[in-house]
């Protein structure tokens, strides 16, 4: 946080100068640990066995936080006869079709009820909850299944609040963290077990009901074959102390674009519409209708998504969507499985996506298995890149690693390229959304200069000049484009679009045409239309709350008047937590929100994420639905039972629970389960460049002895187009490196400041060696560890140059998210440069020769 | 120059008699550094703005003058950052005036072995063609007789970098054209 983060970092400084303990748990020693009371250096990718190893102590020695364990959790609730643990299944959880490589979730659901996730793989549920509409046979794993049954209807489960029934989620949680002990984590994650218990104390003791403890993470949890399930593991643990919804605790996930938690809300992803609001996939017979009924939750803040979906398709289609017509349900286009980044790398080798837009992005350098990427934008007959600099994306087809080695010859590749320079950000108005979740307004200060435009610009104009061709069109392909609301007022001698009535639409706005101030107002007869449910009231008064200024010294700690939060300016989710079942503040020093007697309505310092004048004793009927059929017990409203999960009933591909999986190319043996690695991680089509590696001892595993990670420096930014080309920051770090430590230079012949070759199945490249006491060796299964750390900002353009670190990694995914395996794998590492041409590519061949490498080494179950 | 402004004008004369023994202030000022002012103090605006790195979300002032970015420096009343910048956000005046920018749109033909100089409003018409035929090209009215009202022949990608409200028109205008490819930063 202090290299990636170091402004936001001051807080973490500011909490430890009032007493505050600061663990960092990571492979290599930075200036966070320098900083820290505690370094605990571990195997890369080993997280679930560390975070499961802490579970574990927290249940074996009775530290989780009871009272608000079984008020706020779903702990007590009682699961089905047939569920079946990884414990039972050494590795699997019941449900698993080895063939399509995808659970059915039936079997995890709770005992008589059958309930709807907050996110994910919503689509689960789909068949079971409309009775039909079976989806195309090509669909993505997770996204439908046959299981067929009666569905079920979305009652109370079945609860023991003494958590003693052994089929209550408590019990099993317990069981399925049983052989997470110290002994075995050492084993794992080479950490010695008395450092192992001094975390496990600090964190149990800094817990409860006085005191909070938070978790802060940022890719290297994500990156993983089992990246979501890190983050499940962290939600367990923190839900059993007591530590979400209450001030000093959480799960933080430190974000590192500017806007990337903004373009998560308002979706430039392919499975979402904006506001978490899944994009369809295909079923026969789906109507708005049906669409709702399969994926909506019965009670909660889901439950109105068809106000939400209507209110979208009116921001989208305007007049042209009525009722008669399911207000345009039928104009968005349908998913039959994941068309993540990578798939679409896929999809134009296979020459079915022919055009390609890359928006501020360097895919060329900056994807994992970079070659991949630039082979399939060799394939296309198209490529618009927006960017200040000529990042990699724009030149592969003149200087990219493939012209060298001959792979690839320019004169030969068709791919058409524009490059249009974008406009920066103080050449444009417009908002991000930081990593919590605040809306903060940017003002233009000067105009962009020469034929640079902001993006908004681009795609309006385009948008427009599309419109325009179709013009009179009389295909019905054509009828979205054409009956699109694309008429934002434009201003000044560049025809720029007006950013802030951009924002008005994404806010919303009546019937009257008056901007709405919560999403609550929304309506699903088509009176309101609003671009994206959770930012209503970003606008609300016709006020611009982004542009909110109040200086944070005339404000309280809360700062509510700086910028403006999603959801309502709630700057804490779920604070009803932060007060017991009677509404009192667990305690006083922890005290968020409450509920006041006298004005019978909840106050304190933050907006309260409960309706403020439900009481804690209300308990609506058992038949209600919506938002209202929430008890004032129930904080996490999202949630169609609004309580925590700390087992996941649906919605997540790969199991209820996080279970400790090696990454897909790993040096060691599955500890724990049969099962080397997750069973249903994302693996692409085989292809010649992508080869998985032998793992866990088999025949060939020696050949890749190292774990190798990847991660970011203070002076650059990710694939470096926004930092490489800076003179100042080039200065500060001027060329590619990697970290080693001492033990492991000697072991490999590493000279400080020469060369080192890095080699994995998949690709080879060449670093300055930084010998360092910073990336300290191992002990694991009883055996010496190195691992080599890589930060991944280079490629050959720019100031500061050297190889990409992401031409080693492979492309398997984690299943819910589709993100690669960047943060741990498996490579060798040896002293001097690369090969250069035709050479680069024989070493990477004969390294595959040697490890025994085919098509299907490494997609085993 | 009288003999006492020679004298007051010797630095170590300063430092003895002065308010600054230590020679670290006032009495090692030259008369030049005396007259330097800040650039951001002859500033036409001050312009409010937030650093476009990492998702933190440190406040800017951006400092505008003659219709040129001059300085821009950590925003005191933000109390994300309290007026820090890392040195990325430091670097955000050499980002956005540094002379590594493109300020023209260029082209690669197919099979060409260099750039060429296009103009932006021919450059917009030719991309909007091809988005009209690639669109076509890979459209699926349906998968396995099923409804997908979809096209695999474009893609996008990238979002995290941008405002919400230039992701918000990417999203609207791509679904409306069927395009399910639409991608960013996010996803790796």
């Amino acid at each position: 946080m202090a290299e990636c983060h170091p402004v936001g970092f001051q807080w973490v400084m500011e909490a430890k100068a009032r007493g505050a303990k600061v663990i960092h748990i990571d492979p290599r020693f930075t200036r966070t640990s320098a900083l820290s009371d505690l370094h605990v250096p571990l195997r890369a990718g080993t997280d679930i066995a560390f975070l499961g190893g802490i579970i574990n102590h927290v249940l074996h020695n009775d530290r989780y936080f009871r009272d608000y364990v079984v008020a706020y959790t779903n702990a007590p609730v009682l699961l089905r006869e047939d569920f079946r643990d990884t414990e039972d299944l050494d590795g699997v959880f019941s449900g698993l079709d080895p063939d399509h490589r995808t659970y059915d979730n039936s079997t995890w659901q709770y005992e008589g009820t059958e309930i709807q996730a907050a996110s994910g793989a919503r689509d689960q549920e789909y068949e079971k909850r409309t009775e039909g509409g079976s989806s195309v046979a090509e669909a993505a794993r997770g996204e439908a299944h046959g299981a067929g049954g009666p569905p079920l209807g979305e009652g109370e489960p079945e609860r023991d609040e003494t958590l003693t029934h052994p089929r209550c989620v408590f019990q099993v949680l317990k069981r399925h963290y049983a052989r997470y002990t110290p002994e075995l984590v050492e084993e794992v994650c080479g950490v010695p077990q008395a450092v192992f218990r001094q975390v496990c104390e600090l964190v149990a003791d800094n817990s409860g009901r006085e005191r909070t403890t938070a978790f802060v993470y940022s890719v290297g949890w994500t990156q993983h074959t089992v990246g979501v399930q890190y983050i499940r593991a962290a939600s367990i643990l923190q839900t059993l102390l007591g530590n979400i919804g209450r001030p000093g605790g959480g799960i933080l996930a430190l974000r590192g674009h500017a806007s990337i938690q903004g373009s998560t809300d308002i979706p430039t992803l392919f499975n979402l519409l904006p506001g978490y609001i899944p994009l369809p996939h295909a079923h026969r017979q789906q109507d708005l209708s049906a669409f709702v009924q399969a994926e909506a939750a019965h009670k909660g803040y889901w439950a109105p998504m068809r106000e939400y979906l209507v209110s979208l398709l009116k921001a989208y289609w305007g007049e042209a969507a009525t009722p008669d017509n399911d207000f345009c349900f039928d104009y968005l286009p349908r998913l039959t499985g994941s068309h993540a980044t990578y798939e679409t790398a896929m999809a134009q080798l296979e020459g079915t996506c022919k055009g390609y837009f890359v928006l501020g992005e360097n895919p060329a350098v900056g994807h994992g298995n970079s070659k991949l990427q630039r082979l399939a934008m060799a394939n296309l007959d198209w490529l618009v890149v927006r960017d200040f600099s000529l990042v990699e994306s724009a030149t592969w087809w003149l200087d990219g690693p493939e012209i060298e080695t001959g792979e690839l010859r320019t004169e030969d590749i068709r791919t058409e390229v524009f490059f249009l320079p974008a406009a920066a950000h103080t050449e444009k108005d417009g908002s991000f959304t930081n990593t919590q979740r605040l809306l903060q307004w940017h003002h233009q200060a000067v105009a962009p200069p020469g034929e640079a435009r902001s993006d908004l610009w681009f795609t309006f104009h385009l948008g427009r000049l599309i419109r325009q061709k179709l013009a009179g069109s009389s295909d019905p392909m054509d009828r979205p484009v054409l009956d699109l609301t694309w008429d934002y007022p434009t201003k000044g001698e560049l025809v720029e679009p007006d950013a802030e009535a951009v924002l008005a639409e994404i806010n919303g706005y009546d019937a009257d045409g008056n901007p709405l101030a919560s999403y609550a107002q929304l309506k699903a007869d088509g009176s309101t239309a609003c671009g994206c449910w959770i930012y209503c009231g970003v606008y609300a008064d016709g006020v611009n709350q982004a542009a909110r200024r109040k200086p944070g010294a005339e404000q309280d700690w809360v700062a509510a008047e700086w910028a403006w939060a999603w959801p309502a300016n709630r700057r804490t989710l779920y604070n009803r937590a932060s007060a017991d079942p009677e509404g009192r503040p667990w305690s006083d020093r922890k005290a968020l929100v409450w509920w006041d007697e006298h004005q019978a309505r909840w106050v304190g310092h933050d907006v309260p994420d409960i309706d403020v004048d439900k009481s804690p004793g209300d308990r609506p009927p058992p038949d209600a639905t919506g938002p209202g059929a929430l008890s004032g017990v129930d904080p996490f409203i999202m949630q169609a039972d609004g309580k925590a999960w700390l087992y996941v009933p649906t919605g997540l591909t790969d199991g209820p629970l996080p279970a400790h999986y090696e990454p897909q190319d790993s040096p060691f043996r599955n500890l724990l389960y049969g099962h080397q690695r997750n069973p249903v991680r994302q693996l692409l089509a085989p292809h010649p460049d992508n080869r998985y590696q032998p793992s866990g001892g088999d025949p060939g595993t020696e050949v890749f002895p190292y774990v190798a990670t990847t991660y970011r420096l203070t002076e650059h930014h990710t694939a470096g187009g926004m930092s490489r080309w800076l003179p100042y920051l080039a200065e500060l770090q001027p060329e590619f490196f990697c970290e080693v430590s001492p033990e492991l230079a000697a072991e490999c012949g590493l000279e400080h400041t020469g060369w080192a070759t890095i080699v994995s199945a998949r690709g080879v490249i060449e670093a300055r060696v930084l010998v360092t006491d910073r990336m300290p060796p191992l002990t694991v299964q009883g055996r010496t560890l190195h691992q080599v750390g890589l930060p991944y900002h280079w490629g050959p353009n720019g100031y500061s140059t050297g190889d990409a670190a992401n031409e080693l990694l492979h492309l398997a995914m984690d299943p819910n998210s589709q993100i690669q395996e960047s943060k741990a794998f498996a490579v060798d590492i040896r002293a001097g440069r690369r090969p250069r041409g035709p050479a680069s590519v024989e070493l990477v061949r004969s390294y595959r020769t040697r490890a025994g490498i085919d098509a299907r080494t490494g997609t085993e179950l | 120059m009288g003999v006492r402004t020679w004298i007051d004008s010797w630095p170590v004369y300063r430092q003895l008699t002065g308010t600054d023994p230590l020679g670290r202030g006032a009495a090692a000022k030259s008369g030049r550094s005396e007259r330097l002012t800040p650039r951001v103090a002859s500033a036409d605006r001050v312009v409010k703005s937030v650093c476009p790195y990492c998702a933190v979300g440190c406040g800017q002032n951006v400092y505008v003058q003659d219709e040129r970015v001059t300085q821009i420096e950590g925003d005191p009343d933000s109390p994300i950052s309290r007026g820090r910048l890392c040195p990325k956000g430091s670097a955000s005046l050499q980002l956005t005036t540094g002379d590594a920018r493109e300020h023209y749109v260029l082209h690669r033909r197919p099979h060409g072995t260099g750039w060429e100089r296009l103009d932006l409003d021919t450059a917009m018409n030719m991309i909007a063609d091809r988005v009209i035929e690639a669109r076509r090209a890979g459209w699926q009215w349906q998968v396995d007789e099923t409804r997908t009202r979809r096209t695999l022949g474009i893609a996008s990608l990238g979002g995290a970098t941008l405002d919400n409200e230039e992701n918000y028109l990417i999203k609207k205008l791509f679904t409306a054209l069927g395009a399910i490819q639409i991608e960013n930063q996010a996803r790796v």
